[in-house]
This record gives structure tokens, C-alpha cells and sequence, in this order.
């Protein structure tokens, strides 16, 4: 199959480009104002024109949890809206846990845990575990389990993740 | 993903109003099911109206007791909202049981509404598919059709043949409720009773459901009656969470000195729409609450019922996981 188009044929199959959206984006307490394409996810955004690289792609689909950030304090799937979609937002990344004082005992306890092995579904897991911890519906490990299944480790790290959370929700192990 | 333009209406008229010049725009709320199949070039708009910002987030209660619930409110939001737990926990129960955490954050009521199938081939560009292609004809009736339908699918002709689920949870609970979706279009307002709302395949499985063009869902009213004493949702699937129902199964009961004074039953994962049978539930009124007299409720739901080869096993799980919700409704087995 022809995969290179001669540039007559480039001509004929352009379409004239949207304009640009300028997208105001509070990321980690800056404001960053951007001139953005409309299809640029906010997962993009972050990792591309930004390069806050902590948060990761991993399905791009909605089905894996990688992408998970904090939009108004609510964690979703950055992979699944458009930056321009969030226009005027107030967003928490991985990069913007931890303060002067430390790392946010989130991570603490993820190191501690030993919860990973390669790494690369932490910082969704992590932001979706401050997710949780705010929305206050997680009462026992199972409760924990349940509303973390959002975010597929695929090295299996789970036991060691709910350890980690529950430490910090200082639940009862035994739950 | 293709190209398009972006637009973000500040009021109803102005939103309804893009889509009537912009031939090809659609509405996009949380984006979560649009925006997935934009990636795989399934869905292909040529602009996105964004309603984000219109005020259709509200909960109110409504004359006669019901309450309504705003086209933009989240999945979340509405299953942990105090009044929805208390007066329909059978809808927070449905919701939660639904996607992820992060999903019901982004994922709207009127979204869901709208969520297309996941039926594999709907979503591979390399194979024919009726919904997708009117005429192309069904890669999944010989194909492989494990999560596929088992009631009211088409499959006569090969233009017209589509056995595709409606993937929802919350639009069983919405079915078993007797809602009414609130509309707003070109030419005014008009009401929809959830039954008529989404539709069977028929000789066009390229139409969901009965929304015109343009018109936009901007509440669901849920009538009084919650059943908030005696309901249940089952959802059976192949993980414990974050999986789309195999079968699922709404129940809300009312009974008096144990006899079945009321019931409603709504199974999902198995047909076009949230499968109804108000002559099934009929049965079940002014009888005792027994295992044989569930039976038999299953079994007049199941009527009629067809498998294609993988999913053949449907039939059967429906049946007992009817008998299984009746029984957790009335109590008579612990809630699972
Ligand atoms: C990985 C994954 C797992 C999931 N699992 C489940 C599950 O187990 N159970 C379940 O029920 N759902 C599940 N979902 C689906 C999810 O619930 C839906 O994608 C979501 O509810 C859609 O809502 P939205 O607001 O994001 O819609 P959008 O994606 O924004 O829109 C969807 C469609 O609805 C139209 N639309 C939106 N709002 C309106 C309106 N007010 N009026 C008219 N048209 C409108 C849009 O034009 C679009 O065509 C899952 C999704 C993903 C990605
Ligand atoms: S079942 Fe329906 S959606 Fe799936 S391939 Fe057949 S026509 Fe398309
Ligand atoms: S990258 Fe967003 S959920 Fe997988
Ligand atoms: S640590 Fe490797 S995917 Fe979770």
C-alpha cells in the first residue's frame, strides 16, 4: 500500500485547520494559559505542551486508570476529556503532591508498601487513592479494592496498594 | 481522531441551535464515550457543541412526589446523592456497579443515555457492521458473539441484522423505574417514558433510540414510587469490577403481608434496550414470595428468548439471575 502522498494529493486532501482554542489551565497551584488544537486531550496537554510527564498514557481509552489526575479535586481519566473542555480548572497532578514539607503520605506509604513493581500505573494510583480518600466513601479493604478498581496495575501490585491506602486511611488491617 | 471545531453554548436555544446549522456537530458532556469512539474513528463529528456549561446539573423534587434529576449531573454525584440513597437506592446501586470511580466523575445521565454498544465489531473499522454501516451487513451474528443479544435482535436480513446489547447499568434501573427523559429540541420541549426511549434493532440498527435531530436530554424524572423497602441489582460479569454486565438484572417490589403487591423487573446485557415485560411482572402480583413462583416470572421473561452459538449460555444465567435478584428483593437472601 502507498503510505507516502505525493504533495498534489496532500493539497486536495487538506482541510482547513480549526482555529486554536486559548485553554487557562491552574496546574499544580501555576496558571498556564495555552493555544490549543480542540481534539488535544487534557492528557496531552499535560504530557506534551506542558511536559508533566508523571501523569502516564496507558490505554488512552479509559480503560486502565494510567492517566488519573485530579480536575476540582474530583480524580478522572485525563485520557477521556479535552483540554478545552477544562478550561478554568484547578488541576492536581502526580508532580504537584508533595509540598515543602515532603512527599504526600500517600507516596510515603506506596514506598513503604512496596507498592509497584515497574511503576508506571503509580501516580494514577496514587491521585485516584487521593481521589478516594477525599470523596470518603471507602470504609473497609474490600470498599478500597472496589472503588480503586479504576486502575489496573498490570504487574499485580494490589495487595501491597490497598496495604498502602489503608495505612494511610489509618483503617483497621483486619478490616 | 479526525478534525473539528469546538463550540461552548452558555444556554439551551444556543446549544439546540448548533446542531441545527451544523450539520454533523454533536453534543459532548463527561466525553467519556464520545471521545473513546472518536479515537477509533467510529464516531466521526465534524464539531463538538460542549454542554458542559449549561445549567442542567441540578436534583429537585418534582410535583407528585418524584424527582428529577439534570441531564448534567454525574453518574456519581447522582448515586451518592442523599435523596437518590435513600428514596432509589435501587439507581445508586446500579450506578455504582457501573464503570470506574474516575468514569462516574466525568460520565453524565444524559450521557449514558446515549452510550453506544460495545459489541467488538460496532467498534473494528475492518468489519462490516449494520449500526455503524447501515447495510454493511453483521460481523458478530457469525462471528464471535459471547456479550451479544438474546431478545429482540434482527436477524432476518442480512442489511438489517444487528444483535447488539445496550451496555448500560444505570438505564436499567432507569427502565425498572418507569422514568421519563426530558427533552428539548427545535420544536420545544417534549417528554419520552423511558420504554419508548431507546429501541429494538428492527429493520434500521443504525437507530439507538427515538431522540430527533437536535434535541437535546436536559432531565430524567423519576416518578415516586422507588421501591426503597424491597429492590435489587445483580450484574453478572466476567471480573468483579469495571466490566460490562454479561446479564444484569433490576428488581423493585412492593409487598404486604408477604404477598407481591407490586413488581418490576428489568434485565440488561441481554437485548437492544433494558428489557421490559409488564405481563411477566403481572404474575407476580397477589402471589407469595416463593422460589417456584420466581421460576416461572424468569421463564416468561426468557420467552422467545435465542442464542447465536457463544452466547447461548444467557439464557440459562438470566434465568437464575432473576430468581436470584427476586429473591434478594424480598429478603429472602442476603443482598450480594
Ligand atoms: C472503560 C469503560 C467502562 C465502562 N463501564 C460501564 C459500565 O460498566 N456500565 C455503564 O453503564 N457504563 C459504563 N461505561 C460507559 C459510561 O457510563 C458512559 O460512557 C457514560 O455514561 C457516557 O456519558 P458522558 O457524559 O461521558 O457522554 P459523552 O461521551 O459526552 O456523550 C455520549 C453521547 O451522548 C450524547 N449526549 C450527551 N449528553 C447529551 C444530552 N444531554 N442530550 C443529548 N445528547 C447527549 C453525545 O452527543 C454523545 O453522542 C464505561 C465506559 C468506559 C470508558
Ligand atoms: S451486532 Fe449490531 S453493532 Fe454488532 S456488528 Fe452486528 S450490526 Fe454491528
Ligand atoms: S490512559 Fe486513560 S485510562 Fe488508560
Ligand atoms: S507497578 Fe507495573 S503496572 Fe502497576
Amino acid at each position: 500500500m502507498q503510505t507516502t502522498l505525493s504533495p498534489e494529493s496532500r493539497t486536495s486532501l487538506a482541510t482547513p485547520l480549526p482555529e486554536k482554542h486559548a485553554v487557562k489551565l491552574t496546574i499544580n497551584g501555576t496558571v498556564h494559559h495555552l493555544e490549543l488544537a480542540p481534539w488535544t486531550s487534557l492528557l496531552d496537554a499535560l504530557r506534551e505542551y506542558l511536559h508533566l510527564t508523571g501523569t502516564k498514557k496507558g490505554c488512552d481509552h479509559g480503560q486502565c486508570g494510567a492517566c488519573t489526575v485530579l480536575v476540582d479535586g474530583k480524580r478522572i481519566n485525563s485520557c477521556l476529556t479535552l483540554a478545552v473542555m477544562k478550561d478554568g480548572s484547578d488541576i492536581t497532578t502526580i508532580e504537584g503532591l508533595a509540598d515543602e514539607s515532603g512527599l504526600h503520605p500517600l507516596q510515603t506509604a506506596f514506598i513503604e508498601h512496596d507498592a509497584y513493581q515497574c511503576g508506571y500505573c503509580t501516580p494514577g494510583q496514587i491521585c485516584s487513592a487521593v481521589g478516594l480518600m477525599q470523596e470518603g466513601r471507602a470504609k473497609t479493604a474490600d470498599d478500597i479494592r472496589e472503588l480503586m478498581s479504576g486502575n489496573i496495575c498490570r504487574c499485580g501490585a494490589y495487595p501491597h496498594i490497598v496495604d498502602a491506602i489503608q495505612e494511610v486511611m489509618q483503617l483497621d488491617p483486619n478490616a | 481522531m479526525n478534525s473539528f471545531s469546538y463550540a461552548r453554548p452558555s444556554d439551551i436555544s444556543m446549544a439546540v441551535g448548533e446542531l441545527v446549522t451544523h450539520e454533523g456537530a454533536k453534543f459532548i458532556a463527561g466525553g467519556t464515550n464520545l471521545l473513546d469512539l472518536m479515537k477509533e474513528n467510529v464516531e466521526q463529528p465534524n464539531r463538538l457543541v460542549d454542554i458542559n456549561r449549561l445549567e442542567l446539573s441540578a436534583i429537585e423534587d418534582i410535583e407528585d412526589g418524584g424527582l428529577r434529576l439534570g441531564a448534567l449531573l454525574t453518574n456519581a454525584d447522582t448515586a451518592y446523592h442523599p435523596v437518590v440513597e435513600s428514596r432509589y437506592p435501587l439507581l445508586s446501586r446500579a450506578i455504582l456497579a457501573g464503570a470506574s470511580a474516575q468514569l462516574r466523575n466525568m460520565a453524565t445521565n444524559g450521557g449514558n443515555l446515549f452510550q453506544r454498544t460495545r459489541c467488538y465489531y460496532f467498534y473494528d473499522l475492518a468489519t462490516p457492521c449494520n449500526k455503524r454501516e447501515p447495510g454493511s451487513g453483521c460481523g458478530a451474528l457469525n462471528g464471535y458473539n459471547r456479550i451479544h443479544a438474546i431478545l429482540g435482535t434482527s436477524d432476518q436480513q442480512p442489511e438489517t441484522t444487528c444483535i447488539a446489547t445496550h451496555p448500560s447499568d444505570l438505564c436499567v434501573a432507569l427502565s425498572a423505574l418507569d422514568a421519563v427523559v426530558r427533552v428539548t429540541g427545535p420544536k420545544g420541549e417534549r417528554t419520552i417514558p423511558f420504554a419508548d426511549f431507546h429501541r429494538l434493532p428492527g429493520d434500521e440498527p443504525w437507530r439507538d433510540n427515538t431522540i430527533q435531530s437536535g434535541e437535546l436530554v436536559t432531565a430524567i424524572d423519576l416518578p415516586a414510587k422507588g421501591f426503597s423497602d424491597y429492590y435489587a441489582y445483580i450484574k453478572i460479569r466476567d471480573r468483579q469490577s469495571y466490566a460490562f454486565a454479561l446479564v444484569s438484572v433490576a428488581v423493585g417490589l412492593e409487598i404486604e403481608d408477604n404477598r407481591i403487591t407490586d413488581a418490576r423487573i428489568a434485565l440488561g446485557g441481554v437485548a437492544h434496550k433494558p428489557w421490559r415485560k409488564p405481563e411477566a411482572e403481572a404474575m407476580l402480583v397477589g402471589q407469595m414470595l416463593s422460589e417456584a413462583n420466581f421460576l416461572s416470572v424468569a421463564e416468561a421473561l426468557l420467552a422467545g428468548a435465542k442464542g447465536y452459538g457463544h452466547n447461548t449460555f444467557k439464557i440459562e444465567l438470566a434465568k437464575r439471575a432473576i430468581v436470584r435478584a427476586l429473591k434478594q428483593a424480598a429478603k429472602l437472601e442476603p443482598a450480594s
